[in-house]
């Protein structure tokens, strides 16, 4: 591991806001798209 | 029963609708496993970038959903152009399945590209050939499904959104070529095959592992959709 420690990770080297950013609204987006599928896929089969 | 005689019964909605399901699940399952090797190799493996620092670590994402936002068109299209030419219903919900997909996945190398480009180029977004034609891809993913969403009948909306979906592939050459042929600030191609990866391996591996994690995670969503629109309209 490259990393000096959590805090370091974290950080990004300063970029922090653009890479966890980037990481965090993808991951929302797979989630939600997820989370609609098992909705409608339930409905469908109501 | 010979092969030629079952591709044909798999074309039938409900035989395909358990094969669809079976297929999804080994994806779902796949593509979490290969997110987390990505993800991993990523973080942990991959060495810091010489020139941009950390914020380099946005490629093992925006890459790979950009690759995967037009290769989900062309499939989007290939699948509408076969509903459209041999009438076959189960080709038509397959294209009507894979566009809420390929929008997601435009919007995220969009969104990934806005916050890695003002780090690096000082701005979260410009008018350059690259970005726009993306923009471009974005919109013609919502056409296709606002145009769907707005016929009534199911067969209409097929059709209509078939010519929607075969003009629209002209733009997915222009996007992947639009930084040959324009002067742009988006860089060249990361990964090309008649040259060596202009990166470290363990980078290359990191997104590679990415693009086959939402290679894998593009079929599931859409088989899954694909259940859906079967049960909604048959």
């Amino acid at each position: 591991m490259s990393w000096g420690g959590w805090s370091e990770f974290w950080a990004m080297g300063g970029y922090g806001f653009y890479v966890w950013g980037s990481y965090a609204v993808t991951l929302a987006c797979l989630a939600i798209e997820i989370l609609l599928l098992r909705r409608r896929t339930r409905e469908a089969k109501a | 029963m010979s092969t030629a005689i079952k591709w044909f019964w798999f074309a039938s909605p409900q035989t395909f609708f358990p094969l669809a399901g079976t297929i999804a699940r080994a994806c779902w399952i796949g593509a979490a496993l290969l997110a987390a090797a990505g993800l991993y190799v990523g973080f942990f493996a991959a060495p810091t970038d010489a020139q941009q620092g950390e914020a380099y670590r946005i490629i093992f994402i925006h890459v790979p959903a950009a690759w995967m936002s037009m290769f989900l068109y062309v499939v989007m299209a290939f699948w509408a152009a076969i509903g459209l030419a041999f009438n076959t219903r189960l080709s038509s919900m397959m294209a009507s399945a894979v566009a809420p997909t390929g929008a997601l996945f435009t919007f995220i190398a969009l969104w990934t590209g806005a916050l890695w480009g003002r780090p690096t180029w000082g701005a979260y977004w410009v008018w350059d050939a690259r970005l726009t034609s993306e923009l471009i891809l974005l919109f013609l993913y919502l056409g296709f499904m606002a145009l769907q969403a707005a016929i009534d009948d199911p067969r209409r909306a097929d059709r209509a959104g078939a010519v929607l979906a075969i003009v629209g592939v002209v733009n997915v050459p222009i996007i992947y070529y639009s930084v040959q042929w324009w002067n742009t600030l988006h860089q060249g191609a990361s990964v090309s095959l008649t040259r060596a990866p202009s990166m470290a391996s363990t980078m290359l591996t990191g997104m590679l592992l990415m693009a086959l994690a939402f290679w894998l995670y593009g079929i599931a969503a859409s088989l899954a959709r694909v259940r859906c629109i079967i049960l909604e309209r048959e």
